[in-house]
């Protein structure tokens, strides 16, 4: 299967929640020191539950696209429900198989997501 | 141009499933040749036993082949004395024996002197000597266009540098040091001069004797021999000075409970049970290069270097990162292409059954010199061809037709 689908490549060219997020309560930057790319995740909470997330990183299409997805889904989650959050949420929404050393682009957001919320 | 299809020489390569494999990772390993694979199965299947020490046939046919092994390195690379060829794991072992063993004799304040272009096979093992033993670390700089500057040489090299320690060939860049006026540099001083030849020695001839080097090290997996072996060369008065570096059966003369002597060159560093098969392969693998002939080597591989700059420099958006002209370079190519990350270029050429390398090529400081976090490295040996290039330059074109 073609790694790069459609779905992924338009949310790599078109990311729906890209850029800092004003009055972040949580917030962390991870990068994958093997490869240089990096992503940086803000959250805005109320009480318990995420008003707005947001990403900025560099990297290669998997790690951007990954990040703006799960921007996308953690937004009106309470933290109580992302607490836990297993890597197949996030594998099922990139919805490609990937090998190995691919796999870590994919779940680098992932990273920045349990910093940010430990 | 080779005329003959050397490909079909290579078992993984002539395989129906790899058929249309581009294979263009050879900085990173290469391929096996069948004379190399067909050699280590005839030793396992036909004189297989441990070496030295056996007074059977089989111990001593293998401690034959073994020897015998050593004999043809000290050929391939014009060494004194077969004795003057030690077999470790690969190029970082070799690396690692030599700083631990010789920054031994060094005073805190001695200098090390290195260049911006090293493996981190080559660097790191100093640093970690340099802290143990309080020695400083100095390095060659490189230019903006890749190659080492040796306007500075005469500074850099002191009478506090006790060792220089420099790649022949860089695996990023492509560049062929030139090694004689750095050893030149480095005997004036006194300085032990050490060549990692891990890159070169599959595209250059290299005499160690003609080159004055004090040790030099490879391994046999970049040159068609099997993984598991390396070499390391050093000048006999040398290795008879160092510490060995690992400790056990086959290294000792004599042994009592609370102490040993060691046993002569190579022994001495050899400890352990060594690769014996392996040396057998690269034994053969040394072979295999000396039958194609250095000469048809360096033609082949200068037609496929002349014709990868200048394909790949016609491709808007790509940047080399190494010297866009042929003289002293090998066929390597690392470059960067604007608005495609290195991963998902080499996602997209496998993809289409071309195989690159993306990162930082284990030289992360030379690439944060040219603020780069990552290159693109298609690299080229003897078994590729111009078609192989130009598979390359198409898999380019399809990944900027995919994202850009
Ligand atoms: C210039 C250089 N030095 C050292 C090495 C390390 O070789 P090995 O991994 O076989 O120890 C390499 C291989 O990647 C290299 O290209």
């Amino acid at each position: 299967m073609d790694l790069y689908q459609q779905n992924i490549l338009d949310y790599y060219k078109h990311p729906r929640k890209s850029g800092e997020v004003a009055g972040a309560t949580h917030h962390c930057k991870t990068s994958n020191p093997l490869c240089g790319d990096n992503v940086e995740l803000w959250l805005k909470l109320d009480g318990n539950k995420i008003v707005k997330a947001g990403w900025q990183g560099e990297g290669c299409v998997l790690s951007q696209a990954a990040s703006d997805m799960l921007s996308e889904y953690l937004e009106g989650k309470t933290i109580l429900e992302i607490k836990n959050i297993d890597k197949n949420v996030l594998l099922k929404m990139v919805g490609v198989e990937l090998g190995p050393n691919r796999l870590k682009c994919a779940l680098l957001p992932l990273d920045a997501l349990r910093e940010a919320i430990k | 141009m080779l005329k003959n299809n050397i490909k079909s020489q290579f078992p993984l390569l002539d395989s129906p499933e790899n058929k249309n494999l581009a294979f263009l990772d050879n900085a990173a390993s290469t391929q096996k040749h069948e004379s190399v694979l067909k050699a280590m199965d005839d030793f396992y299947r036909g004189s297989y036993a441990n070496i030295h020490r056996g007074v059977y046939r089989l111990a001593e046919a293998a401690t034959a082949a073994y020897e015998n092994a050593r004999v043809t390195i000290a050929q391939f690379i014009n060494a004194g004395e077969e004795a003057e060829i030690i077999f470790t794991r690969n190029t970082t072992n070799s690396l690692n024996m030599v700083a631990s063993s010789i920054c031994q004799q060094f005073a805190p304040g001695d200098e090390i002197l290195l260049t911006e272009i090293e493996h981190h096979a080559n660097l790191v093992p100093w640093q970690q000597a340099a802290k143990h033993y309080q020695l400083k670390l100095k390095f060659i700089p490189v230019t903006s266009e890749g190659r080492l500057d040796l306007s500075n040489i005469s500074d850099l090299c002191n009478n506090k540098t006790k060792v220089v320690a420099v790649s022949a060939m860089s695996n990023v860049l492509g560049t062929i040091t030139e090694l004689e006026p750095i050893i030149s540099a480095a005997h004036k001083v006194g300085a032990v001069v050490v060549v990692d030849a891990a890159q070169a020695v599959p595209h250059t001839p290299i005499d160690v004797k003609k080159l004055d080097c004090d040790f030099l090290t490879f391994s046999a997996h970049k040159m068609f021999g099997p993984s598991g072996i390396g070499v390391l060369y050093g000048k006999r008065s040398l290795l008879e000075a160092l510490e060995p570096f690992e400790f056990g059966g086959g290294m000792i003369s004599e042994v009592t409970w609370n102490s040993s002597t060691w046993a002569d060159i190579p022994e001495k560093f050899e400890a352990g049970t060594p690769p014996i098969a392996e040396a057998v392969g690269l034994a053969k693998a040394a072979e295999f290069i000396q039958s194609v002939g250095w000469d048809n080597f360096l033609s082949h591989e200068a037609e496929l270097t002349n014709y990868g700059l200048t394909e790949l420099t016609k491709i808007s958006g790509l940047h080399l990162f190494g010297p866009s002209d042929a003289k002293n370079r090998g066929p390597v190519f690392a470059f960067t292409l604007d608005g495609v990350h290195p991963h998902d270029l080499a996602s997209v050429l496998d993809e289409n059954n071309i195989a690159v390398r993306s990162g930082h090529h284990c030289a992360m400081p030379l690439h944060r010199k040219f603020e780069l976090l990552a290159t693109t490295r298609a690299s080229c040996t003897i078994y590729n061809t111009k078609e192989d290039i130009d598979r390359l330059v198409e898999g380019i074109k399809k990944a900027q037709k995919l994202f850009c």
